[in-house]
């Protein structure tokens, strides 16, 4: 069928309308679809053709396109601006489409710890989650089958967990090894990291090929992303429908209930989707800005804003890194992903400093290929060029991290009433802004990494500091979940304090956001707001 | 170091153009392997100065790279000729020659009078931005992202190729 003859039309008899056909959107919808109910999802960008993978990943290496370029991101559609201290490049960290951001994500899948749910009662920071890790351990564990998960059970500071990871984890890379030795000389524990990736063939997708560019696109498909799910779940009926915006939520009279949600096809034509539950999955920026955009006369501040936490709390994670040249080869970038991390300094947690994670990479520096299409580079071609490509690939070795951000109301997303989007609609306004305790994080965080890089013998040449820090892409907190109306969003089953059948699937429900990248989290959330919503039809 | 088809294929695994390992992808690619419209001789002409010298081979490589690029991609292959005329034009303005027929030295002063070496690649912009796009960043892209241009630089399993996940785990003596 041609994108003309797609049928944009509402369903008829909508058990669920689900807004947003990314990983939370996408497991829902099969969730559901699975228990027989009629299910409708609207997804504001594309349906990427898989077959256009390759050529995608060529836009990545090639420097005649930028990053936004490789999921066609950017333009009118997705106008945003910023208001912060710091500058937040909302479009290089979101993919709008069929599989959402994960078709762009690294796919690394933890597990909070115990502590980040108790934020507030072991250290005084933020709120606690009304929820423990308790709660979502078995949702965990179902969340690490849906998404194929290869790992190993040898990370001694995780949380408990009572099953083996779905596939083996891929073996630790050469440079592993190398910071092995450093590691042990200074009494650091390195352990595997599990990712969302095939380390074998798994649930009709192929082991991973080694292209080396997972972030932002994996050609083989062997990295999970929420294509998949979707895919399931039109196979069990679902209906899911690309390009169709969702303008605004539309409730009954008495503004205690959603009746539908309004959407706007390619060629501009509003259509209203009707359904008994809706549930939004369209992640930490577009829920807060619908729910902002469907104010009305009953809820004057926005939709199930009646906290005015809508938009408020957000939160990302801080990278902190560095990097430099070992006098011996590193065997870098043949793969796009971690292998080993070291959680030992996570739950080191006080009143003045947050969690952080260290990321052992095997992607530093640059590749050949980008050194040779660089016009930066000093050879333009031939054995000079090979000859710079020799002195700038073999030797590079880097760390990363991930450093945590506490909840603060003045981080929040807003609408900006002077910028509008291709429909008319105000674009997100980002404020974003760092405090004292995530930059002293950050220097912890470094302070270990150079003890490590020094151990080594590396001879750093770049560091990702407090002053030059910068996010990783994981949007939270803008709807936070509680147990008071008064400040929260959502209640511990995830529907909205304010409207009866309204579900947030999302990490915008995050109260605390620790220092792991989240998606393991917004997805075992999913399948309880799934179960939730089950219960409730 | 001697380039072969098969790294060829192994290149174009790289660029979204599928092709099997087996026979009848080589068969598949001999069907198209004579593009009218694109100057083969001067793309392999601009491929001896781009790639290293101690390359061989580098006309089969060109060849069986090219046709596969521009198999059924009219417009690209549009793009590559039009480039590359530009190419041989600059090169009987300043070199009174058809550029394949240039020695080394004048081809690269060539390309590099265009400013080849130096302008960002622009599939849409100026004849210089485009011969940066079509022939020199097509010619590079092939080769980098190709074990066997790899190889010679430090890795046999360069990012954009398919090399599966045994060699991260090796050692730079294994």
């Amino acid at each position: 069928m041609s994108q003309g003859d797609v049928d944009r039309t509402p369903s008829p008899r909508s058990d669920v309308c689900i807004v947003g056909a990314g990983p939370a959107g996408a497991l829902v919808a099969h969730r559901l679809a699975s228990e027989g109910y009629d299910v409708v999802v609207l997804e504001a960008g594309p349906r990427f053709d898989p077959d256009d993978r390759l050529e995608r990943m060529e836009r990545h290496i090639r420097p005649s396109h930028g990053p936004e370029d490789v999921w066609d991101m950017g333009g009118p559609r997705d106008a945003y601006t910023n208001a912060g201290e710091e500058h937040y490049p909302l479009n290089a960290a979101r993919v709008k489409g069929v599989g959402g951001t994960t078709l762009h994500w690294q796919g690394m899948v933890f597990r909070l710890h115990e502590s980040d749910f108790e934020r507030r009662s072991r250290h005084g920071v933020g709120r606690d989650w009304p929820i423990g890790y308790d709660d979502l351990q078995p949702y965990y564990a179902e969340a690490e089958a849906e998404l194929g998960v290869a790992g190993a059970d040898d990370n001694p500071f995780a949380p408990p967990r009572a099953e083996p990871f779905p596939m083996p984890a891929f073996r630790p890379s050469y440079s592993d090894s190398l910071f092995a030795e450093a590691c042990e000389e200074l009494g650091i524990a390195m352990h595997s990291a599990p990712n969302a990736r095939n380390s074998e063939a798994h649930d009709g997708r192929s082991a991973c090929q080694g292209y080396g560019t997972c972030k932002p696109v994996c050609p083989s498909g062997a990295k999970y992303d929420a294509t998949v799910h979707v895919a399931k779940a039109e196979a069990e009926g679902a209906r899911v429908i690309d390009r169709v915006p969702v303008q605004r939520i539309e409730h009954d009279r008495s503004g205690e209930t959603v009746e539908a949600v309004v959407y706007a096809t390619p060629d501009g034509t509003e259509h209203r989707q009707e359904a008994r539950q809706f549930v939004l999955a369209a992640g930490g920026i577009e829920i807060p800005r619908l729910l902002l955009l469907s104010r009305s006369t009953q809820h004057p501040d926005g939709l199930a804003n009646s906290s005015g936490a809508v938009g408020r709390y957000f939160m990302d994670h801080l990278f902190a890194g560095m990097g430099g040249e070992l006098d011996a080869p590193t065997r870098q970038k043949h793969v796009g992903f971690i292998t080993s991390e070291s959680h030992q300094f996570y739950d080191d947690v006080d009143e003045s400093v947050g969690p952080y994670k260290l990321e052992f990479l095997n992607y530093a520096g640059q590749s050949p290929v980008n050194v040779a299409l660089s016009t930066e580079s000093e050879a333009a071609w031939g054995d000079a060029l090979a000859e710079e490509i020799r002195d700038t690939y073999g030797n590079r070795i880097a760390m990363g991290g991930l450093c945590g951000q506490p909840p603060r109301a003045e981080n929040r997303v807003t609408l900006d009433p002077d910028v509008t989007d291709d429909h008319g609609n105000p674009v997100p306004e980002i404020h974003w802004s760092l405090g004292d305790r995530e930059r002293r994080t950050i220097e912890a965080a470094n302070e270990t990494q150079a003890a490590i890089m020094n151990e080594l013998g590396v001879d750093v040449d770049w560091v990702t500091d407090a002053a030059t820090t910068g996010p990783a892409f994981h949007h939270m907190g803008t709807t936070r979940m509680g147990t008071d109306p008064d400040e929260s969003v959502v209640n511990p089953r995830l529907r909205t304090h304010d409207l009866d059948n309204c579900w947030i699937a999302s990490a915008s429900t995050f109260v605390t956001g620790g220092a792991l990248n989240p998606t393991l989290t917004i997805a075992a959330l999913a399948l309880r707001a799934a179960d939730a919503v089950d219960a409730e039809l | 170091m001697e380039l072969t088809r098969r790294d060829a294929l192994a290149a174009l695994a790289s660029t979204g153009i599928v092709v099997g390992a087996g026979a009848a992808a080589l068969s598949h690619l001999d069907d198209r392997r004579a593009e009218p419209d694109v100057d083969v001789d001067t793309l392999v002409a601009v491929a001896e100065v781009l790639y290293p010298s101690e390359v061989t081979g580098v006309r089969e490589f060109v060849e069986t790279f090219v046709a596969g690029r521009t198999a059924d991609r009219p417009d690209y292959r549009a793009g590559m000729a039009d480039a590359l005329a530009v190419v041989d034009e600059r090169a009987e303005r300043w070199f009174d020659g058809p550029f394949a027929t240039l020695d080394r030295e004048d081809r690269d002063a060539t390309l590099r009078q265009l400013g080849a070496d130096a302008i960002p690649p622009d599939p849409e912009g100026r004849p210089p931005g485009r011969v940066r796009y079509y022939v020199v960043n097509e010619l590079l892209y092939a080769f980098y992202t190709s074990p066997a241009g790899g190889s010679l630089v430090g890795t046999e399993n360069p990012i954009g190729h398919p090399g599966g996940t045994t060699s991260y785990q090796r050692g730079p003596d294994a």
